[in-house]
């Protein structure tokens, strides 16, 4: 346990420095994690504004407070992974990693975490800026702030293993771009990206309570803004429990019979 | 017409480049096909709570879709590989070698790559618009065609013509694709009519980055919503900014030092 503390500290230490190095690439993502919640803000706001009233129970300033949070949190819990698997594999730069002494998914996670603590002023500071200029309507109580960490904390790891497991069909095909954006439609509709869930017709609402991105991204913003009762909020630590165990067996077992498939190209 | 021919030669280029790989067109075909399908159900799902997006009706959207797959395609298709071939040649070098030819450099840059598989989007474009004009109907005849043909026509060159000239600031900065990146990523606002965004963001976008008459002002064309004036507005900011890209174009080249000296 202790090896992999210092194995964390240390990765997130160069990870850190590598990326101030890159920073070009860092301030891409940033603003395509703040543009879009941005786009979908106005969409909505001017929606609601247009049918004079409230769309499943946003009105314009609560989408802006739902789209201002959602962006922190989609910061917290978004991963590049599945980018990264389709270049190692293609590459053959897997090959180094595989012979490290501890599971991958590690040094992801470290150098994930990395990433965000550069881009977390950043965000804060585009968050604070949106608050400003679209006056949401905030009202947020300590419980439900204290509540919100652990949830944001389970939402990062649920999204990390199951995004780590997708990306893993990199091993069997060269061609991932189309499974990455399926897997992308996926997460902009069921996670509460494209619009909040309430919003959604009522069959799509259905599936995303089974599937997992509503508990990685939506949930942490509902539970928040105080949308939620205390039995839905019990209902969402719950499936993001059960969620993170499936997960986490379902990764073990893809990573098991993936790997064997590695032919290491260009090695 | 020398642009025409030469277009014509790289895109059969091209097209020979890639027809080794058939398999390649339908996964091509599958990723763009996903792409509209994603813009069209997020339309679906906006207008199943309104009958106007800021006074956009359902059917303009669906025209403003095709407008941008058809421009976005078109800019993936010659503009972007083009222009990221420069900063790369600029950084190695290897622009002297196009920079003897006996043909204007910036002609030969504008289309020496081509991105084939990009002639799927252009091709959807043109379906979603289609089917779209098929919808608005009578409201779209031969003054609103050719208005948005002027409009499309003015957008594509501010298009290219900011893309160079960003392009060209890797005389002097090298390492420039980043910047490349971010315009594409913006470019993805312009999948809503920039009416809709607030003043601040509506300038960026029609100024900064010029989504907004590439994508907006063709599409408020076929809504029959354009006026005279932002015509005018479009096709005069094309010409000034065609002409400044030359320039700094033209500047750029003699600041060009070749990488070996």
């Amino acid at each position: 346990m202790r090896g992999l503390a210092d194995l964390y500290l240390q990765q997130l230490k160069t990870g850190v420095a590598s990326m101030l190095q890159y920073r070009a690439t860092l301030l891409i993502w940033l603003i395509g994690n703040i543009l879009e919640p941005l786009i979908y803000l106005v969409v909505w706001s001017t929606v609601s504004r247009s049918i004079g009233g409230s769309v499943g129970g946003y009105g314009a300033r609560d989408f802006a407070a739902y789209y201002i949070v959602l962006m922190l949190v989609n910061q917290v819990s978004f991963t590049w992974v599945m980018y990264e698997f389709d270049y190692r594999i293609r590459e053959g730069a897997f090959s180094a990693v595989l012979l490290h002494p501890v599971h991958p998914i590690h040094a992801d996670i470290a150098e994930n975490l990395s990433s965000k603590v550069v881009s977390l002023p950043f965000i804060v500071a585009a968050a604070a800026g949106l608050t400003a200029v679209f006056h949401p309507a905030f009202k947020l109580t300590l419980g439900m702030v204290a509540a919100f960490v652990p949830a944001l904390a389970l939402a990062f790891l649920v999204r990390f293993l199951v995004d780590w497991t997708v990306a893993l069909a990199a091993f069997w095909t060269t061609r991932v771009t189309a499974i990455n954006q399926i897997h992308f439609m996926a997460v902009l509709f069921f996670s509460g990206q494209i619009a909040p869930l309430t919003v959604l017709p009522r069959p799509l609402q259905v599936v995303a309570t089974v599937l997992p991105f509503r508990w990685t991204v939506g949930f942490p913003v509902e539970l928040v803004l105080g949308r939620l009762t205390r039995a839905q909020v019990l209902t969402g630590f719950a499936a993001q429990g059960a969620w993170l165990l499936a997960a986490a067996l379902l990764l073990k077992f893809a990573w098991r019979v993936s790997v064997k498939k590695y032919s290491a190209v260009g090695a | 017409m020398r642009l025409l021919r030469l277009l014509w030669v790289f895109l059969r280029v091209g097209v020979m480049g890639e027809a080794a790989y058939p398999a390649n067109f339908l996964a091509h075909l599958l990723d763009s096909a996903l792409e509209l399908g994603t813009a069209l159900a997020g339309l679906a799902l906006i207008f199943a709570h309104t009958a106007t997006l800021g006074g956009w009706r359902s059917d303009e959207l669906v025209a403003l879709v095709g407008v941008y797959f058809l421009v976005g395609g078109v800019i993936g298709l010659v503009i972007q590989p083009g222009m990221e071939q420069l900063t790369e040649s600029v950084r190695d070098g290897t622009l002297d070698f196009t920079l003897t030819k006996p043909e204007d450099a910036q002609l030969l840059v504008s289309v020496w790559r081509v991105e084939i598989w990009k002639m799927i989007d252009v091709g959807l474009g043109f379906v979603v618009l289609a089917i779209s004009l098929t919808r608005l109907g009578e409201r779209v005849g031969i003054p609103q065609a050719a208005a948005f043909a002027a409009a499309l026509i003015a957008g594509g060159v501010i298009v290219y013509s900011f893309w160079l000239i960003l392009a060209t600031t890797a005389f002097w900065l090298v390492r420039v694709e980043n910047i490349l990146v971010i315009f594409q990523s913006v470019y993805e606002a312009g999948r809503w009519p920039v009416s809709i965004y607030p003043g601040w963001l509506r300038f960026a976008l029609t100024f900064l980055v010029p989504v907004a008459f590439a994508i907006t002002v063709p599409a408020q064309a076929l809504a029959g919503r354009l006026t005279w004036g932002v015509l005018l507005g479009a096709a005069g900011f094309a010409a000034v900014l065609f002409v400044a890209a030359r320039v700094f174009w033209r500047t750029g080249i003699r600041h060009y030092s070749s990488a070996s000296s």
